[in-house]
């Protein structure tokens, strides 16, 4: 067991735990916070998919010792805070197209959509169809179709 | 002073309106407390809808539909299922403890409901809401709907199937809300000493004839008894509602959208660990010894190992810890079920048992085909999970469950303690296509909390959830059209299938044992009678055809593949049959697919549909060639649903690649369904249901199968099992709903998938130019993933996560 330290929605966090334990199981099972969902373990199904230093990724698939002690987690329990409101615009369009069906795979869905908003915000481009192809988060109720026009709007709002 | 709308009924008022009025009771409690009788309020069925349809198919025998100079459509007479259908069934299954359920109106003024239903995704939390919230006059977000723990003096009535909870519970509800809205009206009233009639309900309050207004938790005490007693009520005229009906966004929309919502395993239970079972190398295999106990104790986070019947369970501090644990497990198996056995051998043995054909009439060209639907898997994303606390006398359970009641039963059989000991508590579930209906992980969480002493909260691994989970039977299904002078004179479908496991029976356990019953002489018996009844009451048959002879067989004993009924039992195999050979029967005819199903469709309330689908889908639009549309119609669940779908089977879609990777194939462009199923409740979560329904169909058509090899499915996520992905979505997907003139909601949430499995069939097989006769239609394509590990049973974890910040 070792010391981890970082950035909890921004917050300090400290836990005990193996370097080789994977951030999600620190997230859940340690620090017991549970937007992050588990769906497969294998970085497929992207339920887990949160934020590292505003960048979207998958803890299932990260070392927790490989986190430093300056970086910064933000998970969906954290995302309005990053823009000081109740709901991020992207939650407020995702409650506007009633997307969530059981909702279990929307915090990764939401998390991944805003990462995906913020890169196309900064480089210009407007999102394509091809863009929302390649969305890998898996909705195993199959609201693909209000994901899309969530998205589409969101962006307009952000 | 607001303007109430609602002209309140007084309780005690003397029958004088036309409206029809009911009787129900106000239970002895200190707060209004309302429930409903039990009995066969309609143990028929609707059979006037039946009668309809009778007539509906003499009249369309007139011809006034003929076209293509073919000739008349010979009526088929109504079936079992047009007079009494499962929704019948299940809805008459719940009638005698209906007295059961109990509407409360808290001193708080909240309205507070134990749903005996699971919420798995499909909205019956909003639904039930919503109907309370309009039959009461109170605002929605002061109704709140709870799942009820597992009561087994509920009976049959804790069952959540057959898209039936709106059907089961729309009579009770409305009745439970109407009644504590005329109590709550009648006490306003004696305490202002005003006529009943005088006051309305409006917004959780009542309001007085010179502006008087007391809010429903100020009068709950006044309207309550002491003595439980007969009160009477009116249910509001449909044209009255402004609840039903609206577009809404689900209750608990924003607990999903915040990460607030809570599935199982984010229930906090003090000291109940991680814990994780490893399977056997074959399915249903059981395990024999663990050979490396001390080592696997001594791994990091491990706080206990030991067998439980279906595998080796290990807690750990954290789930990674038990991943790690079971991926070092050196265990010994006994031998699963199925061995030996691959697809190819089940297909073969199928056809082997499927009852016999009548030959056809002289003179009558016929058309037959046999088709074959491989095994699917019904993991929903929340893996099978439970939380399991067994302690000396008594236990607690948490999990998502639509038979708690059987799983409340078995697990105190199991643990010998008496069912009153083990509290089953019911967790939202993360989906569940069939998952829920039994109680996997629960049996599991106990066993293992039972062996180590300590609370457990047990998740299945994802690999494992593919490979060891319930899955949609494999069937071969044969079916022959006859045709004489332009009309279809005889239709005759032999489903054989895979036995679906029926023993979780009505949701309890007599029910249960009944079905698992092999009766002496005839193994299989208990399971099949059940599976031939809910076959004859879910096989509808759209079209006249003539003479119709429909029968399921099925092989296999129900323990022998992990089965369950996945999103619909057998209509989507079963209707993409009838849809395929509907087109292809239209074809020979020299009728166009659309033309055909309007000339020989049996009912104007399934015409009605065809033609709006048709219409806003823009049927018979120029189609580039490789792609096409197809369309697919189906009954069931008391509702009329049509999907239209475009697809692109064109080389450079078919083969489009993914950076990433992905499986692509052809692309299901566009997609209209829109359905008649009563009354809807809630615009947006029907539409939701139907677009789900769309992606399962699309997915079962086109790309997701189980391969078995040596008695496992190869596929072992999401990577390799090919459920629909965002990359293979429609990129239109237009759901509505047809306005309807029936009178009690019908089915939503197996509702759009069997129509839309048909559909891409449908679709599909006329971009080709020939029918496809297997599903997925890539079954036999080389795998296109590498095969996952089979011991240990799952893959390694990774921790390169970092390369794919993006």
């Amino acid at each position: 067991m070792s010391n981890h330290t970082f950035i909890l929605n921004g917050e300090k966090v400290s836990v005990e735990v193996e370097d080789n334990v994977r951030l999600l199981w620190v997230l859940r099972d340690v620090l017991g916070v549970t937007g992050p969902k588990y769906g497969c373990g294998i970085r497929v199904c992207r339920a887990c998919t949160s934020h590292i230093n505003g960048k979207a990724f998958n803890p299932c698939a990260v070392s927790v010792g490989d986190i430093k002690a300056t970086d910064e987690i933000t998970t969906i329990e954290g995302l309005a805070d990053t823009v000081k409101k109740d709901l991020h615009p992207v939650q407020e369009a995702w409650l506007k197209h009633d997307v969530a069906q059981c909702g279990y795979c929307q915090p990764g869905q939401i998390m991944g959509a805003v990462a995906l908003i913020k890169e196309h915000k900064k480089s210009g481009k407007p999102i394509t169809d091809d863009d929302l192809d390649q969305i890998r988060n898996i909705c195993r109720c199959g609201t693909y179709w209000r994901v899309r026009e969530a998205i589409r709007d969101a962006a307009d709002h952000m | 002073m607001p303007d109430p709308t609602t002209p309140a009924i007084p309780p005690e008022e003397a029958p004088g309106t036309s409206r029809r009025r009911f009787v129900a009771y106000v239970l002895a409690a200190p707060a209004l407390a309302i429930a409903v009788r039990s009995g066969l309020i309609n143990p028929f069925g609707d059979t006037a809808a039946a009668a309809e349809i009778a007539r509906d198919g003499a009249s369309s025998q007139s011809g006034v539909l003929a076209a293509g100079g073919s000739g008349p459509a010979i009526a088929t007479t109504p079936q079992v299922f047009d007079y009494y259908d499962l929704s019948d069934l299940l809805t008459d299954s719940c009638r005698p403890t209906n007295n059961l359920l109990t509407l409360d109106v808290g001193h708080d003024g909240v309205v507070r409901f134990l749903l005996p239903r699971a919420e798995v995704g499909q909205g019956i939390t909003t639904s039930v809401a919503m109907i309370i919230a309009e039959e009461l006059d109170v605002p929605l977000h002061r109704v709140q709907v709870t799942l009820r723990d597992a009561d087994p003096a509920l009976l049959y009535n804790q069952l959540t199937g057959g898209s039936n909870t709106i059907h089961s519970l729309w009579e009770p509800l409305r009745a439970m809300a109407a009644s504590a809205r005329g109590r709550l009206s009648g006490a306003a009233a004696q305490q202002w000493g005003v006529s009943p009639s005088s006051v309305t309900t409006k917004d959780g309050a009542v309001y007085g004839p010179v502006g008087q207004v007391l809010d429903y938790g100020q009068l709950s005490a006044a309207a309550a008894s002491s003595t439980t007693r007969e009160v009477s009520y009116t249910l509001k005229e449909a044209s009255q509602y402004k609840v039903i009906g609206t577009r809404v966004t689900r209750v608990d929309a924003v607990d999903a959208v915040t990460g607030k919502k809570q599935f199982a395993m984010d229930v906090k239970v003090p000291n109940a660990k991680p814990c994780m079972v490893a399977h056997g190398p074959h399915i249903r295999a059981t395990p024999k010894s663990l050979n490396n106990q001390a080592e696997i104790l001594k791994m990091p986070g491990v706080t206990h190992v030991g067998l439980i019947a279906t595998g080796v369970a290990v807690r750990a501090a954290t789930f990674g810890q038990c991943i790690d644990a079971v991926r070092a497990m050196q265990v010994s198996w006994n031998p699963g079920t199925v061995d030996t056995i691959n697809n190819t051998e089940v297909a073969r043995v199928l056809r082997s048992v499927e009852l016999p054909m009548p030959s056809p009439a002289p003179g009558v060209e016929t058309f037959e085909a046999t088709f074959r639907f491989n095994f699917r898997s019904g993991s929903p994303l929340e893996t099978n999970a439970a939380v399991a606390d067994v302690r000396k006398d008594s236990a607690e359970i948490w999990s998502s469950l639509k038979n708690p009641i059987i799983a409340k039963q078995r697990i105190a059989e199991f643990l010998g303690m008496s069912a009153d000991a083990v509290t089953v508590h019911c967790t939202t579930g993360g989906g569940s296509f069939g998952r829920h209906l039994f109680h996997d992980a629960a049996q599991e969480a106990a066993a293992a909390s039972k062996l180590f002493g300590v609370p457990v909260r047990l998740m299945w691994h994802r690999t494992e959830d593919s490979r060891h989970g319930r899955v949609h039977p494999a069937s071969v299904s044969r079916a022959r059209a006859g045709f004489a002078e332009g009309s279809v004179v005889s239709w005759d479908m032999r489903h054989t299938s895979v036995a679906t496991d029926y023993t979780h029976g009505l949701g309890e356990m007599y029910s249960g044992a009944l079905t698992s019953q092999h009766y002496p002489g005839f193994p299989l018996s208990g399971n099949l009678t059940v599976a031939q009844g809910i076959y004859t009451l879910s096989a509808g048959m759209p079209y006249n055809v003539g003479q119709l002879t429909n029968f399921l067989n099925e092989h296999y004993d129900y323990d022998t593949f992990n089965t369950s009924s996945v999103r619909n039992v057998y209509s989507p195999d079963t209707a993409t049959v009838r849809e395929l050979m509907i087109d292809e029967v239209a074809k020979r005819m020299g009728l166009d697919p659309l033309e055909f199903r309007r000339k020989f469709l049996k009912s104007p309330r399934m015409l009605k549909v065809l033609n709006a689908v048709a219409e806003r889908g823009k049927w018979g639009k120029k189609m580039a060639p490789g792609t096409a549309q197809g369309i697919a119609i189906h009954n069931e669940y008391k509702a009329v649903v049509v999907c239209l779908m475009e697809i692109d089977a064109r080389p450079h879609t078919v083969n489009r690649k993914l950076k990433g990777g992905g499986y692509t194939g052809p692309r299901v462009t566009r997609v209209t369904i829109g359905a008649d199923s009563g009354p809807i409740i809630n615009p947006s979560g029907f539409e939701a249901m139907l677009m789900g329904g769309a992606m399962d169909g699309i997915a079962q058509a086109l790309t997701a199968g189980l391969h078995y090899d040596q008695g496992l499915p190869l596929e072992g996520s999401w990577d390799d099992y090919h459920y629909t992905r965002q990359w293979n979505a429609p990129f239109v997907v237009d759901a509505f709903t047809v306005p309807s003139e029936e009178t009690v909601p019908g089915g939503a949430g197996e509702l759009g998938c069997g129509v839309s499995q048909a559909a891409a069939a449908c679709a599909y097989s006329r971009a080709v130019g020939r029918m496809a006769t297997e599903f997925p239609i890539n079954f036999h394509k080389p795998l296109d993933f590498k095969v996952k590990t089979r011991t240990p049973p799952y893959p390694p974890s990774p921790n390169n996560g970092l390369k794919y910040v993006r």
